[in-house]
């Protein structure tokens, strides 16, 4: 793929990316969440086409209109959800739109033999009959992939294939991998672990921001690279540390975890956030950033450990819970979690403070304009009225509106959540001096984030995450990017 | 054992209890006679929830059946009276529901706007334009209609396979063969158990849905076919509150309402046991209709209990 | 691939003309207007309104009317639909809530405690359905599809309970509410009224309405607000069922009989169909308490219609089918798009 972008209204997705494969290699395709890969794959595979930039193979170019071309030119997608019919058996899965017919009617026995034919070429043997969401997320994973191998398949795209899977089932996969490699298919392999990256690939593009910031072979690329990379952002401007020197003692924290964690989701751990201070996790995209914010935050319900917030211990877990305690949050996918599109930039931006008046105690029409009017001056969000419905708005100005909404509660403790994903770089320095005097103020800040650089700026004391695991905290005067880097990369899972 | 078919089994183990409680309590109640006239009986109206099912199977719904029903028989009824052969106005008939069926499907596809909503507007225009064509029943003159409701099949034990029933198996017959041996029907199966992934996976979204409706339109139309010639009229009022009849036939087949389940056959056991409940009923004379709808509405709800602790253990899999 | 309209820029007054085509409540205004034009055509005289013994009588009052019932199970339909959710239980309710009403009556109660246990009653049924739906989780239309195919059996039964000989009764405070008039002005219109302004005050004076809304709209974002999605849809649930069960008394007290099977058939259908003309998504989100009223105006607009035109009252159904396909036609893009995308092409 060569020199090709793609915009959607308000973001560019995709910025003259350059991408190569070869045949019998594995290149694996790195980023944060919104760096673009999605987008390249979705054009690679024909879900979406590409506003420039051609795509060759094997030196020729091709057009990629729709998925069934790029299957009809070998490419086979498996895709991060398993899109597979759970219902269906496993026999029906990888046979559906291609099943054997004797007399237009379909050739069940044979389908299974060709099902069963399939699955031995990756070393499978499993009860085809059996419906798919029976078997485990490993499983399905490995039937996708054995849908995705037709006979004529040259170039296989593994979108986080082993999001799901554990050690054993990882290097089952791995082998099944190699085995490919041999045949001479060319993958491509999406996947946040570096680990694993350096266990299967031969090598590796790091994607941030819609543009490709390195590609290398895995041998010329050593893990530290490769994280400060990942993590780094092209610095426009440098952010000036915030609080450099002793942190001014703030008395008792108000918020104290310990040994909070849920099984499968985040290890046990401690934290604890005092009042003006602002605490970063940072870490790699699966490192257990989000998961740690919503266990604070109530959104997900811990199964072990003790949460104390503000002097007194949190009985139930609940976002409404956490909201009446002086909590407010703003999560990572805004369109999924965050904003109700269909309601208006006021109604969200006072839903949260809502909820905390509860039901009864409605806010008049003129108190949620004036709350409304306000946010939207103090974030600068570009809209020509609040009453316009909020799904309208761009990908930037939603997140004003998500972090107005966390604003508007008062809250004593503010939880973020990748908050500047999607902003521009003018609307930025303007939330972080708002939060700066907000934390002034006394407001204790959890900050997830995969921009380093940001975290560094701002926070604190930072707690480093890995592999759902807290791994360490860095405070003031020793917290630098090189610091956090080589953390996360020098610590052993 | 096959998880999937375990639905089934349930509803043809509920048909064969509530057979035998029959049996306890009244003579010459297991008996093929009894057995045949429930297939008669209802014949009409399995045929059309056959046509349902397929529906049902794709996430969708159908409202309109009872109305095509009456509207089917009406039409026949008026052009018999005008010299047309029964077999030819059906045979028009049959292409009629074809091509509303595949109406409604291409506005649902094309138009975005919901199965429930499109239907019933169907339901509306169906009904309505039964009353616009006559208010009273018009009787069907013709002779080949008599012959074909006296002809049957006798059954050992006495009983008999009514016409109505035997073309009502073929039916079935042909539709198993649809659901289960064709790529369309495996295409059903796949929307209705995960609609983004059908659409990933290839399968043509717009021809499937279209024709998914135009195969339960046909098959609404054959039930009014079976039923006009079963009682030799055409109707108005036929059919309804049919369209409740056929899908909670179909759900107490196995076939789950959210898609992706079920077996056309467990249908064909769906209406029984509601024919079965409908003769036990009137068997007893003292009881009256009211307990047909409350054991309903019960039964519908142990299935729908039933299938969703089956379901949870299916649709998992779905991680951050 | 799916058509999307390329319009390069059109003259202002037609892309303002097209987002007010584009508005919800456009065509359920146009209709109703329309409807009234071709009755001021056809039926002349259409508008009279005269006075006798007392009340108000014309084609409009009846309207007004007759669209009661229909109004108040559309109003909570509305609020369910907003959850995302539907009821179709609604014509059960209303069958119960009658069968109860005479049973009490024969049994000797108080008419106006009779009045309330009937709207326990309802409130009973919503607890039913918001048990299945909030609390198992059972989707909308499967759940309530019980209630639906069991509720007028269960009328039936009650029936049974006094004798189920004589299903009449006779009750001056009910059929006074339902078919009496206070003033010039029918009863239950002025009850209707009521009923509206306590639902628009507990929808839009508190804001319950905002949290239905959020709930219907995106059930994970109100979630992580602090929104209790479980109670609100229980909530939901149970407004339904207390509307439809006013709807019950009215329809009860009319024929002052208890008809279990009969009563309010269809009338879920109506309903449904009125929230979408007003406007309102199956998909949840917005609810549009007014635009409903309209909705189930102009289905009982047309009706009346048609009966003062002297159509044979049969084509009561395929004109109102018409009629709402083609508002709904109208209202979904896809089809506006090609429309205009086909308009485009033709030489201006």
């Amino acid at each position: 793929m060569v020199g090709v972008s793609k915009a959607f209204p308000g973001v560019r997705a995709l910025e003259r990316v350059d991408f190569r494969v070869e045949a019998g290699e594995v290149h694996a395709l790195l980023g944060e969440n919104g760096a673009g890969k999605s987008t390249l794959i979705k054009i690679m595979t024909g879900a979406l086409r590409g506003d420039e930039g051609e795509i060759r193979l094997d030196g020729r170019p091709v057009e990629i209109g729709a998925p069934g071309q790029a299957r009809a030119l070998g490419i086979g997608t498996v895709y991060q959800e398993v899109n597979l019919i759970p219902t269906m058996s496993v026999t029906k899965n990888l046979t559906l739109g291609r099943q054997p017919r004797r007399f237009g009617l379909i050739a069940w026995r044979e389908a299974r033999r060709l099902a069963r034919a399939r699955l031995k070429r990756l070393k499978i043997d499993i009860d085809v009959e059996r419906p798919l969401g029976s078997y485990s997320v490993a499983i399905q994973q490995l039937v996708a992939i054995a849908r995705a191998l037709e006979d004529d398949t040259r170039v296989l795209v593994l979108d986080e294939p082993t999001a799901s899977l554990d050690a054993n089932e990882t290097e089952l996969l791995f082998g099944i991998m190699r085995n490919l490699k041999r045949r001479g298919i060319a993958m491509v392999f999406i996947t946040h672990f570096i680990d694993q990256v350096y266990q299967i690939a031969d090598c590796i593009s790091v994607l941030r921001n819609g543009r490709l910031v390195g590609s290398a072979a895995t041998a010329d690329l050593p893990p530290l690279k490769l994280i400060s990379l990942m993590l780094g952002r092209e610095l426009e401007r440098t952010e000036e540390r915030l609080a450099a020197g002793a942190s001014t003692a703030r008395g008792e924290p108000i918020v104290v975890a310990e040994g909070v964690g849920r099984r499968r989701l985040m290890a046990p751990f401690d934290l604890s956030i005092r009042p003006g201070e602002v605490v970063g996790l940072a870490g790699l995209l699966g490192s257990g950033r989000t998961e740690v914010a919503k266990l604070i935050f109530g959104a997900v319900r811990p199964d072990c450990g003790r949460l104390e917030v503000g002097g007194a211990p949190m009985t139930t877990h609940s976002p409404g819970q956490s909201l009446r305690r002086g909590m407010a949050f703003c999560p990572e996918d805004r369109k999924a979690e965050g904003l109700i599109g269909e309601l208006t930039v006021r109604e969200n931006i006072i839903l949260a403070l809502q909820t905390k008046r509860g039901w009864l105690r409605r806010l008049s029409h003129d108190e949620q304009e004036e709350l409304a009017q306000k946010m939207i001056k103090a974030l600068a969000i570009a809209t020509p009225d609040a009453d316009k419905q909020v799904g309208q708005l761009s990908g930037g100005n939603q997140q004003k509106v998500v972090l107005a909404r966390a604003l508007v509660s008062d809250p004593r403790i503010l939880i973020l959540d990748e908050p500047t994903r999607g902003i521009d770089v003018g609307a930025h320095a303007e939330i972080v001096a708002l939060i700066r005097s907000l934390c002034a103020q006394g407001l204790a800040l959890l900050v997830a984030s995969s921009e380093l650089d940001e975290l560094v700026a701002v926070s604190d004391r930072i707690a480093v995450l890995r592999d759902r695991r807290k791994i360490g905290e860095i405070e003031s005067r020793e917290i630098t990017r090189e610091n956090v880097i080589r953390t996360i990369a020098g610590a052993k899972a | 054992m096959n998880e999937k078919y375990l639905p089934l089994l349930a509803t043809i183990a509920v048909f064969i209890a509530l057979f035998v409680i029959g049996g306890f309590l009244y003579n010459n109640f297991l008996s093929t006679l009894v057995l045949g006239d429930i297939l008669a009986d209802n014949a009409f109206i399995i045929t059309a929830a056959i046509g349902t099912t397929f529906v049902i199977l794709s996430g969708g719904i159908d409202l309109s059946i009872g109305s095509m029903i009456g509207f089917v028989g009406v039409v026949i009824a008026n052009l018999d009276v005008v010299g047309w052969h029964p077999l030819v106005s059906a045979a028009m008939m049959l292409g009629f529901g074809l091509a509303f069926g595949a109406l409604q499907g291409l506005i649902i596809d094309f138009c975005e706007i919901q199965p429930f909503i499109v239907t019933l507007a169907g339901l509306f225009l169906l009904r309505g334009s039964c009353f616009m064509i006559n208010l009273d029943s018009v009787p069907i003159r013709h002779p080949f209609v008599a012959s074909f409701a006296a002809a049957s099949i006798p059954l050992p034990g006495g009983g008999f396979l009514a016409s109505s029933a035997i073309v009502m198996l073929i039916s079935l017959a042909v539709a198993i063969a649809l659901a289960h041996f064709t790529r369309f029907g495996a295409n059903v199966y796949a929307i209705g158990g995960d609609r983004t992934s059908a659409a990933l996976m290839g399968v043509p979204m717009r021809r499937t849905t279209v024709a998914i409706y135009a195969l339960g339109g046909f098959y609404s139309a054959l039930g009014g076919v079976i039923y006009a010639f079963y009682t030799s009229s055409g109707y108005p009022l036929a059919g309804t509150g049919n369209e409740l009849t056929a899908i909670a036939s179909v759900v107490l087949g196995g076939t789950m309402l959210t898609g992706g389940i079920g077996m056309v056959a467990g249908t064909l056991f769906g209406g029984m046991i509601f024919g079965l409940i409908a003769t036990l009923i009137n068997f007893n004379g003292s009881l009256n209709g009211a307990w047909i709808m409350i054991s309903g509405g019960i039964l519908l709800f142990l299935f729908i209990v039933l299938q969703r602790s089956i379901v949870g253990s299916l649709r998992l899999g779905r991680t951050t | 691939m799916k058509h999307s309209a390329n319009i390069e820029a059109d003259a202002p007054s037609i892309s303002r003309l097209r987002a007010i085509a584009g508005h919800r409540a456009v065509w359920p205004v146009v209709a109703l207007a329309l409807i009234f034009v071709v009755d001021g055509f056809i039926s002349p005289g259409f508008f009279h309104i005269r006075i006798v013994e007392g009340r108000l009588f014309g084609n409009l009052i009846d309207i007004l009317y007759r669209a009661a019932p229909t109004a108040l199970v559309a109003l909570g339909m509305a609020i369910v639909i907003g959850t995302k959710g539907i009821d179709l239980s609604v014509g059960s309710v209303i069958a119960i809530v009658g069968a109860v009403i005479t049973w009490r009556i024969h049994a000797g109660d108080p008419h106006f405690a009779i009045l309330l246990i009937a709207l326990g009653v309802g409130l009973l049924c919503g607890l039913w359905n918001g048990f299945l739906v909030a609390i198992l989780d059972i989707q909308p239309i499967i759940a309530t599809l019980i209630l639906m195919v069991s509720g007028r059996g269960i009328g039936l039964m009650i029936n049974l309970l006094y004798g189920g000989t004589n299903p009449s009764f006779i009750s001056p405070l009910l059929q006074g509410l339902s078919v009496g008039h206070i003033g010039l002005i029918p009863t239950r219109l002025i009850l209707g009224v009521a009923i509206f302004c306590a639902l628009w005050l507990l929808i839009r004076r508190t804001a319950l309405g905002l949290f239905l809304e959020s709930v219907g709209g995106n059930s994970a974002a109100a979630d992580l607000t602090g929104i209790n999605a479980r109670l609100i849809k229980y909530a939901a649930y149970l407004i339904c069922a207390l509307c439809a069960a006013w709807a019950g008394v009215i329809l009860a007290a009319d024929t002052h009989t208890s008809d279990p099977v009969s009563v309010g058939l269809y009338i879920e259908l109506d309903a449904i169909l009125a929230v979408v003309i007003g406007g309102g998504s199956l998909a949840g989100g917005r609810i549009y308490l007014g635009m409903t009223v309209l909705g189930a105006l102009i289905i009982q607009a047309l009706t009346t219609s048609i009966l003062t035109s002297g159509l044979p009252p049969e084509y009561n159904l395929v004109v109102k089918a018409v009629v709402v396909i083609i508002v709904l036609l109208l209202q979904s893009n896809n089809l506006r798009s090609a429309l205009y995308a086909t308009l485009a092409r033709q030489p201006r």
